[in-house]
């Protein structure tokens, strides 16, 4: 296999706050191949957004990376000053994000805020729009010039999504960070804009790091997946073997508790409890409370066991001498 | 079906609306179907298809432009006010974003006494039994009364939700994106209560949910709505298996369904 485009190891990013310490993330791996989709996946509060936020260096006070490096095409991020980052940020690492009226300024119209950062990188202003247009129309957007004229508020949630992947796009990155790219979107437009991302990884060769919540979109996208909980990765593997065969009860119970067509049943299988205060996490694996094969050796931290080819758990249940 | 069995029913409604630059819209176009008593029935559908607005016409909170909506048998839409807060106690609904639909400077017990001063039930006394009683029905207990709304889990919170809709002894709910805010954990925890409840209380519904494994799960009919207009309406199990309409196979594949197959065998229905 060639060189991996992304190697996150270890990474803990805390957020220091008056009633405590969060550790949003504290201990994730994470690896992307090349052309590769790999999915986050977890529930709200499991650190996703904040393992995303930390590749690209955008983490804010009280928020601190406290450990762990971030290797990007053989540099380690987390060693950059901020200039050097600023030339990685947004041109080789771009990223996306759930809200897109959020991401785009109310009272610009689009196409001054599509061109701008490329005037600010020396393009000629004409040379700008037509690239920029130009873009628009490969993502699908059948009149650039109306959009580019246009206000965030005057179009779709699906066309703002669609402007935001092509200002990510426009640099060329090797990797695209999608943070739940189509949350808000309906059905339909959810579905174009998650074919729109398979596409342009076919024509750009570019790697994706998508973060969901929705096993749907994990099916659809994902090569390989990472499942996070509290902070944690607790699984990860090829998209079959993780949800053909997910090994951490979390990750079961979570896809048991996705209604499935043929898996007709009178109730759902439920995780009991809610998802932890990360503030306030049990010793141990944090999920021993809502885990239906909690034992005793979960009061001590899990390691992280093989549990197939390129498959990880980290759990008790599969360590070959688990703790006494 | 007989008239007798059905407990909601809309007649060819429509509902136009005008578009900022002047232009009628119609949104809502000659929709007719009934909701048998004791069944939950699904409205599928992207958004802008119209589904949450007819739950809303429903129960009157919004006015047809045309067409009629039947409550056990009468006709109750366009009634005045004074009239239809005689029905409202027997027809009531639970909203998209829990907290939201909370006053943040309220206790959930005073969320929950609303309803029932509103229309009129119980002494002082006997509503704060009914509150403990709502509580313990949605799996809450009686302490949670003087929780806040920002003190509450969103499962929590939406279970509170719930409560309230239950407060009048309602005979209908309209569902409206009842669980499309919560976690995955917790979305499975609140659609297995409202069958629960469904069973233990009679209770009817009509379900509005953009994810289909949801509807999937909860519904025993679905409707399919596209622009307004119902393109098919059918049992859960033969809709997904073999949608008659073209239209539908096209939005049912254009939309995300999870088909995994992980996890433990799920025992055959009884």
């Amino acid at each position: 296999m060639t060189r991996p485009v992304l190697v996150v190891s270890d990474l803990a990013t805390w957020f220091h706050t008056r009633d405590g310490v969060v550790k949003a993330v504290d201990g994730v791996d994470l690896e992307i191949g090349r052309e590769e989709i790999v999915t986050v996946v977890g529930e709200s509060g499991s650190g996703k957004s904040v393992t995303a936020l930390s590749v690209m260096r955008l983490i804010q006070e009280p928020g601190r990376i406290e450990r762990g490096s971030i290797v990007f095409d053989g540099t380690d991020l987390l060693t950059l000053g901020e200039a050097e980052m600023r030339s990685v940020r947004g041109t080789r690492i771009a990223m996306i994000f759930q809200n897109p009226y959020a991401s785009l300024h109310p009272s610009f119209r689009i196409g001054d805020q599509m061109t701008e950062p490329l005037v600010l990188r020396g393009t000629e202003r004409a040379e700008a729009v037509r690239r920029s247009a130009e873009m628009l129309e490969r993502i699908g957007i059948e009149d650039p010039s109306r959009v580019m004229r246009g206000f965030a508020y005057e179009v779709s949630a699906g066309i703002c999504q669609r402007v935001m992947l092509a200002m990510a796009l426009m640099s060329d990155p090797e990797l695209l960070i999608a943070d739940e790219p189509t949350t808000n979107l309906d059905a339909i437009a959810q579905v174009q804009i998650l074919d729109l991302i398979r596409e342009m990884r076919g024509e750009t060769r570019m790697s994706v790091l998508l973060i969901t919540h929705d096993f749907g979109v994990v099916s659809k996208m994902a090569d390989r997946v990472v499942v996070m909980y509290a902070g944690r990765q607790v699984e990860s593997g090829g998209a079959g073997a993780v949800l053909g065969e997910p090994r951490h009860p979390y990750t079961v119970g979570l896809i048991e508790s996705v209604p499935r067509p043929g898996h007709a049943a009178e109730r759902l299988r439920q995780i009991a409890g809610e998802v932890p205060d990360v503030i306030r996490l049990p010793a141990g694996c944090s999920f021993r409370p809502r885990c239906p094969q909690a034992m005793e050796s979960c009061g001590e931290a899990p390691p992280v066991v093989p549990v197939g080819a390129g498959h990880v758990a980290r759990c008790w249940l599969y360590a070959p001498r688990r703790a006494a | 079906m007989t008239a007798a069995a059905s407990l909601v029913e809309v007649r060819n409604l429509v509902k136009d609306v005008v578009r900022p630059d002047g232009t009628p819209l119609r949104v809502v176009d000659d929709v007719s179907f009934a909701v048998r008593e004791g069944e939950t029935f699904g409205l599928a559908g992207v958004s802008g298809s119209g589904k949450s607005l007819i739950g809303r016409m429903i129960l009157n909170l919004v006015g047809p432009t045309s067409g009629e909506v039947f409550f056990e048998g009468q006709s109750i839409a366009g009634l005045a006010p004074s009239v239809m807060q005689l029905r409202r106690p027997r027809m009531q609904m639970v909203f998209q974003n829990p907290l939201a639909s909370m006053n943040p400077r309220k206790t959930a017990g005073s969320s929950l006494e609303l309803p029932l001063i509103n229309f009129g039930l119980g002494s002082p006394r006997e509503r704060k039994e009914r509150i403990a009683e709502l509580l313990d029905l949605v799996g809450l207990s009686p302490r949670h009364a003087q929780y806040y709304p920002h003190e509450f889990s969103g499962g929590q919170c939406q279970r509170i939700g719930i409560a309230r809709a239950l407060a009048s002894r309602p005979k209908f709910i309209f569902l409206d994106e009842p669980v499309s805010a919560l976690d995955v954990s917790i979305q499975a925890q609140m659609l297995n209560l409202l069958k629960d409840l469904q069973e233990k209380l009679g209770l009817t519904y009509l379900f509005v949910a953009n994810n289909l494994n949801v509807l999937y799960f909860i519904s025993d009919r679905i409707a399919v709505l596209d622009a307004g207009r119902i393109i098919e309406e059918a049992d859960t199990e033969s809709l997904f298996a073999a949608p008659r309409e073209d239209l539908t196979r096209r939005l049912l594949s254009a939309m995300v369904l999870f088909t995994g197959s992980g996890g433990r065998p799920v025992p055959a229905p009884a």
